[in-house]
């Protein structure tokens, strides 16, 4: 083998191994898969089932007894500081979940943790890369999503002949903020819960009963039992709709699914940064620490 | 031994899982520049070895010291290639691609990849997606990704496994031409055979522990002359007074009962045959005999069938 090419050092590893991720992220049709389905489902919820129910006058399930102007008026460019992350503590938060176990937990059903532990950069380096990699996947994923509402939204104002305007510089930062960290949230908790398994399959199960099940039910509970519902202000989920609820805004009239206004602005946004930061954390550790046999 | 010569060291090197002592006490040593075969039946212990030089996994204790570093740090793992317990690589990336990711891991240009791909015979098939290669294709993607960085050091585990005959014979110039261009190669394996042709160096693993560590030919031990020839008694006086009277015997294998065992070293077998003749000892046949290299490892790890013969009751 040709020795004309210096070898490189060793430094600048978490540069490298986010190159290296995102160059095989973006080949991998789950992903792609996973992008399409949230696009699909933001579209669906947020906007077409709404718009035909106005431009029909009919109720479909989730708008019963909500006003035709109200309807217009949601799904118009003024609206989408608040439609952008509407669906993402729920479905969108269960993809992400998704997202994130594939990418952690497939690297062990394939070896691939063992091949890149062995390529130069560090574990810890190879470890953040890869969490970086991903948060990159969402920011992505949500700029993408941004794109598509504003489409969405001007193709209904011009067809239904609305006067443009926009939300507030201020109110549409928010609302990427909140989208962000709700999405990352799930897609960490996935990561996480990826390495605990050392499998997708299990630990997207957990996460998806976890994530539109469990937490519901002990909200449920919490509605007749105060210490649970004591339990649940901590629990992601509840973190994660209220920041959504309190950042973006929360139709009272129509709530969507998981949007909620159970915790307070600054409390939950100390608690969605607190698993933001605990998750990748504790999943590095995880992966630094381990055997990988 | 100059420390400078020695790419890996380890000293008492154990791992035990629970009750089970996968690795015990392992002192191995790997000289710069050659190729050590690292030999055991399955489960002896080599793979979990092999993950403690990578640093995959941590030793319970003992010390391991490869190319003057800590296994798994940065210092040592950019100046190795490892193809360990069959290739992990990305079943949704073609085989190209997955080099270039690992290319990029290494932060070194596309070109490697291309070589890499020409030295393992496979830049034909390098566009298709690593699910659909045979596992002697994926052998091969993984000795490539091994050979990415230009290493000093590679660690092949078991790298014939899943070829064709064709496919270990050409694996088995590869490593030789490896270890010519200047690479060390640690290279774990059951094919006794296999170790035999291309290794310096053996060290054999039983039960998690280094039975024997040296050259093929020093295990081997000295190599023995076979004398037929008549009369024997007189031919039995003739080899001792060259070779010494505790070095002659006759061989128990023998039928007739006309065949010496004479412990002599082999540049001394002229002096051997003119002493028969001069005595007017009829000679018959002359041979060197040597234990196998399977001998002496079933000899090692407790084992009293052949590889032969275990094949034969596998069937």
């Amino acid at each position: 083998m040709s020795t004309t090419v210096p070898l490189p050092t060793y430094r600048y590893g978490i540069t490298r191994v986010w190159r290296a991720e995102i160059f095989r992220l973006r080949r991998w049709t789950a992903i792609w898969i996973l992008t399409a389905a949230w696009l699909l489902l933001d579209s669906l919820f947020t906007f077409v089932f709404n718009w035909v129910s106005y431009a029909s006058g009919s109720d479909n399930f989730s708008n019963q007894g909500v006003s035709q102007e109200h309807l217009l008026a949601s799904i118009l460019p003024s609206a989408l500081a608040q439609d952008l992350p509407q669906g993402m503590p729920l479905f969108g938060g269960a993809l992400m979940m998704v997202l994130g176990a594939i990418v952690a937990g497939n690297g062990y059903g394939w070896g691939t943790w063992k091949t890149v532990f062995t390529q130069g950069p560090s574990r810890a380096s190879t470890v953040l890369g890869s969490i970086l990699a991903v948060a990159t996947t969402v920011l992505a994923l949500l700029a993408v999503t941004i794109v598509l509402d504003v489409a969405f939204s001007l193709v209904i104002a011009g067809t239904e002949s609305q006067a443009v305007h926009w939300p507030s510089a201020g109110a549409m930062a928010k609302s990427v903020l909140a989208a962000f960290m709700v999405m990352e949230l799930w897609t960490m908790a996935g990561y996480l819960l990826g390495t605990i398994a050392r499998s997708p399959a299990v630990s997207i199960g957990l996460g998806l009963v976890w994530n539109m099940v469990i937490e519901n039910l002990l909200r449920g509970v919490g509605n007749s039992l105060h210490a649970v519902a004591v339990v649940t202000h901590f629990l992601p989920g509840t973190a994660a709709g209220s920041l959504v609820g309190r950042l973006a805004g929360m139709d009272t009239v129509n709530p969507t699914p998981g949007v909620l206004d159970t915790l307070g602005t600054a409390r939950a946004v100390v608690t969605v940064a607190i698993y933001l930061i605990g998750l990748p954390v504790l999943a590095g550790w995880l992966l630094r620490r381990r055997d990988v046999s | 031994m100059d420390t400078h010569d020695v790419v890996v060291r380890t000293d008492a090197l154990t791992k035990r899982y629970g009750d089970r002592l996968a690795v015990d006490a392992v002192d191995l040593t790997v000289r710069r520049g050659e190729i050590y075969g690292f030999l055991g039946p399955n489960g002896a212990g080599k793979t979990t070895t092999l993950r403690m030089l990578l640093g995959l996994v941590r030793p319970t204790s003992g010390e391991a010291v490869v190319l003057g570093g800590t296994p798994g740090t940065p210092e040592v793992t950019h100046r190795l290639g490892a193809l360990i317990e069959g290739p992990g690589f990305y079943p949704y990336l073609t085989g190209r691609a997955n080099l270039r990711t690992l290319a990029r891991y290494r932060g070194l240009p596309e070109s490697r990849v291309e070589e890499a791909l020409a030295r393992v015979d496979l830049s034909d098939r390098a566009d298709d997606r690593f699910r659909s290669y045979s596992l002697g294709m994926k052998q091969r993607l993984g000795v490539a990704a091994a050979l990415l960085g230009d290493p000093e050091l590679i660690v092949l585990d078991e790298p014939t496994n899943g070829l064709d005959p064709a496919g270990m014979a050409d694996m088995r110039r590869l490593v030789v031409s490896l270890a010519e261009d200047g690479h060390t190669i640690l290279l774990s394996s059951h094919l006794l055979a296999e170790v035999e042709e291309i290794c310096h160096r053996v060290g054999i693993i039983s039960h998690g522990r280094l039975r024997a560590q040296s050259t093929v030919a020093e295990l081997r031990g000295a190599s023995r002359l076979r004398v037929v020839a008549a009369p024997t008694e007189r031919a039995m006086a003739a080899a001792a007074r060259i070779a010494g009277e505790g070095a002659v015997a006759l061989d128990p294998a023998a039928s007739d009962g006309h065949a010496l065992i004479v412990e002599v070293p082999a540049d001394r077998t002229p002096e051997i045959v003119a002493a028969l003749v001069a005595d007017g000892v009829a000679v018959h046949d002359v041979r060197r005999t040597e234990r196998t290299l399977e001998e002496v490892f079933f000899a090692m790890t407790g084992s009293d069938r052949t590889e032969a013969e275990l094949l034969e009751a596998a069937r």
